[in-house]
C-alpha cells in the first residue's frame, strides 16, 4: 500500500542511527585484533592480521586481578540487595501498618538523591572506621543505593500475588516465613531476575565510589582500572581496546541473554504508579 | 511493570471490597512482625543516606568544627569556578534534553512504523545505553583525538576545516562531551517510546492516515500528545542526569581535570575536586547541598507536572 519512496527514508534513517551506534562499538573491538602499526594504517578495516597480542599485554597487567575485584564486588552487592529488598518489600506488602506508604514514599524519594553529594560523609566516616579501600564498605554503599529502587520494584510486585493463594496457605496454618518462602519467592523468580540484572549492571558499570573508597591499587575495580589504563598505554591503541571489550564483554553477554530482563527493569521505574 | 501484565495477575480487582478490607485489618494486629522483615534494609538505608545527608548538613554549616552560618555557601557561591560548573550543568540539561527528546521520537516512531527488523534496529541502538561510561568516554577519547578516526574520516572527504580537536578546544569541549553523552543516552528514550507506543491501540493513528495526515501531521498531532506522559518522565530522568550524573564522561574524557582549563568542569567534578585534592571539605558540602537541592527542585517539578493524570494511582 506505502510506496517505496515513501518507506526508503524512513529505512536510511534507521539504518543511519545503527551505524552511528554501532562505529565506536566496532572500532573498540576490531581493533582489540590489531596490531598497533595495522591500526594506524588501517583503523576501520574489519581484521588486518588477526591478533590476539592486546589481549595478552592486557591481561598481563594488573587485569586479571581488576576483573576479580569487580567480579567479586559486584556479585556480592547485588545478592545482599536481592535478599535485603524482597525480605523488606514482603514487610511493606504483606501487612498494612500505620505509615506505610510515607515510608515508601519517602524510599521512592531517595532514588535521585545522586552519589556525590554522600561522598564526602561517608569517607570521612570509612576513614574514621579504618574502612578505605575495603571491599566491605564500597559493597555496603551500593547495596544501600540500590536498596530504595529494589524494595520499591518488588514491593509492587508482591502487592499483585493473588491474596487467595497466600489466604490459602495461612489458612493451612503457614507462618509468614512459610508463606515468603514457598508462595511468595517461587512466583517471583521474572522480577528477581530482572532486578539482579539491572543491579548487575550498575554496580558493574560504576566508577564514582568505587574510585573513592578503594585507593590501593590492588583493590582496584575494573572501571576504575580501565580509566587509568589509557594513560599508562596511550602509545599502544589495541592494549587499550583488547582492556575495554574484556570489560564490556560480561554486560554484552548478559544483554544478549537478558535483554527482555533489562528492558522490564527499565520499564519499571517508568509505568510505575499506572 | 507493565499495565497489562499487572491486570492479569491482579485477581485483588475482582474481589469484593469488604472481603480485602477485613484482611488487612486482619494482617494490622501483628505489628512488629513487618518492623523485623525490614530492619537489614532499613538499618543499611539509615546508614548511606540518613547518616551522611544529616552529617553534610551539620558539615556544610561548620568548618573545622566551629559553627560558621552560611559562610560556606557564600564561598562556594562567589568561587568562579563553581559558578562555571553548575552553568555548564545548565547549558547540558538545556541542550541535551530536548535533542534527546527528539531524536528518541523520530527514532521510535520509525521504529514502529517500520516493522520489519526493528528488533534487530533496536537491540543495536539501545546497546550503548548498558555499555559502561568509563569503556565508552576511552572509546571517544580516542576517536575524537586531533589525528584521531573522527579527523581522518573528515580530512579524507575533504572538510579540513571540520577537523578540529575536538576534545582540547576550550570552545568545543563541552559540545564534544554533550554529543557523546546524546550517543549513550539515546537508547533509553527509545526502548521507553517504543514500548508505550506498542501498547497503544492502533486506532488514533488509523484514523488519522484515513483522514489523510501526513507522516509529520500525524505524529506532531496524534503520536506526540499520546505520549505526553511518558516523555515528561523520559525529561526528568534526563535532566537529573545532566544535573547531577555526568561525573564519569568528564571525569574520564578530562583525565579528572575538567579541562582543558575549566571548559568542561562540573559540579560533581567541583565537589570531587575541592573535597580530594584540594582538601576543603567545608566548601564540598556547600557544593553538594546546593546540588541536592537541585535535584529535589526537578523531582518537585515532576511530581507537580504528573499529578493531574496519575492522582489515583500509587
Amino acid at each position: 500500500m506505502r510506496s517505496l519512496t515513501e518507506r526508503a527514508p524512513k529505512h536510511a534513517v534507521l539504518i543511519l542511527a545503527t551505524l552511528v551506534a554501532l562505529a565506536p562499538i566496532y572500532i573498540m573491538v576490531t581493533a582489540a585484533f590489531k596490531t598497533q602499526q595495522d591500526f594506524l594504517a588501517q583503523p576501520f578495516a574489519p581484521l588486518v592480521h588477526p591478533t590476539l597480542a592486546g589481549f595478552r599485554t592486557a591481561l598481563s597487567a594488573q587485569f586479571p586481578r581488576w576483573l576479580l575485584n569487580s567480579t567479586f564486588v559486584t556479585v556480592s552487592a547485588v545478592l545482599l540487595t536481592l535478599v535485603l529488598a524482597a525480605t523488606a518489600a514482603w514487610g511493606f506488602a504483606h501487612w498494612n501498618w500505620p505509615g506505610r506508604d510515607t515510608v515508601l514514599a519517602a524510599l521512592v524519594s531517595l532514588m535521585v538523591v545522586p552519589p556525590v553529594v554522600l561522598l564526602v560523609p561517608l569517607f570521612v566516616f570509612g576513614v574514621k572506621l579504618g574502612w578505605i579501600s575495603t571491599f566491605r564498605l564500597l559493597i555496603l554503599l551500593y547495596v544501600g543505593l540500590m536498596l530504595p529502587f529494589s524494595i520499591y520494584m518488588l514491593t509492587n510486585f508482591f502487592r499483585t500475588i493473588p491474596s487467595s493463594l497466600i489466604e490459602a496457605a495461612t489458612i493451612d496454618g503457614a507462618s509468614s516465613w512459610t508463606v515468603f518462602r514457598r508462595v511468595v519467592l517461587p512466583l517471583s523468580i521474572a522480577p528477581l531476575v530482572t532486578l539482579a540484572v539491572v543491579n548487575l549492571l550498575y554496580v558493574w558499570n560504576e566508577l564514582l565510589l568505587a574510585l573513592v573508597f578503594l585507593q590501593d591499587d590492588a583493590k582496584k575495580t575494573l572501571m576504575v582500572g580501565i580509566t587509568g589504563f589509557q594513560s599508562r598505554y596511550s602509545l599502544d591503541i589495541p592494549v587499550i581496546m583488547a582492556g575495554l571489550t574484556l570489560a564490556t564483554l560480561p554486560i554484552v553477554v548478559l544483554y544478549i541473554f537478558g535483554q527482555r530482563f533489562f528492558v522490564r527493569g527499565l520499564l519499571a521505574g517508568a509505568i510505575k504508579g499506572e | 511493570m507493565k499495565v497489562q501484565d499487572r491486570a492479569a495477575v491482579t485477581p485483588e480487582i475482582a474481589v469484593p471490597a469488604p472481603v480485602a478490607r477485613r484482611r488487612r485489618r486482619g494482617r494490622r494486629a501483628a505489628s512488629f512482625e513487618p518492623l523485623l522483615w525490614m530492619a537489614p534494609a532499613i538499618a543499611v538505608i539509615l546508614f548511606v543516606f540518613g547518616y551522611s545527608l544529616v552529617d553534610l548538613f551539620r558539615s556544610s554549616l561548620q568548618d573545622q568544627g566551629q559553627w560558621v552560618g552560611l559562610e560556606n555557601f557564600k564561598a562556594t557561591i562567589s568561587d568562579p569556578l563553581f559558578r562555571t560548573a553548575l552553568l555548564h550543568n545548565l547549558r547540558l540539561l538545556v541542550v541535551a534534553v530536548p535533542v534527546l527528546v527528539l531524536l528518541a521520537l523520530l527514532l521510535s516512531i520509525l521504529l514502529f512504523e517500520t516493522l520489519r527488523g526493528w528488533r534487530f534496529h533496536r537491540a543495536v541502538i539501545f546497546l550503548p545505553y548498558i555499555l559502561p561510561i568509563p569503556v565508552v568516554a576511552v572509546v571517544f577519547g580516542q576517536i575524537l583525538q586531533l589525528n584521531g578516526l573522527l579527523n581522518q574520516v573528515l580530512r579524507a572527504a575533504g572538510l579540513d576545516g571540520l577537523a578540529i580537536d575536538w576534545l582540547g578546544n576550550p570552545g568545543w569541549a563541552l559540545w564534544t562531551m554533550t554529543g557523546v553523552i546524546i550517543w549513550k543516552e539515546l537508547g533509553f528514550g527509545v526502548i521507553l517510546l517504543l514500548a508505550r507506543l506498542l501498547s497503544m491501540s492502533a486506532e488514533p493513528f488509523e484514523a488519522a492516515r484515513i483522514d489523510g495526515a501526513g507522516f509529520w501531521q500525524l505524529h506532531r498531532r496524534i503520536t506526540a500528545p499520546l505520549l505526553k506522559d511518558i516523555i515528561a518522565f523520559y525529561v526528568v530522568v534526563e535532566a537529573i542526569t545532566m544535573v547531577s550524573w555526568v561525573f564519569n564522561y568528564v571525569y574520564v574524557m578530562s583525565n579528572g581535570q575538567g579541562g582543558p582549563g575549566s571548559s568542561t568542569m562540573v559540579t560533581e567534578l567541583y565537589i570531587y575536586q575541592t573535597a580530594f585534592q584540594f582538601e576543603a571539605p567545608q566548601v564540598a558540602a556547600a557544593a553538594a547541598v546546593i546540588l541536592f537541592a537541585a535535584s529535589l527542585a526537578l523531582i518537585i517539578v515532576f511530581f507537580r507536572l504528573h499529578r493531574p493524570e496519575g492522582a489515583e494511582t500509587s
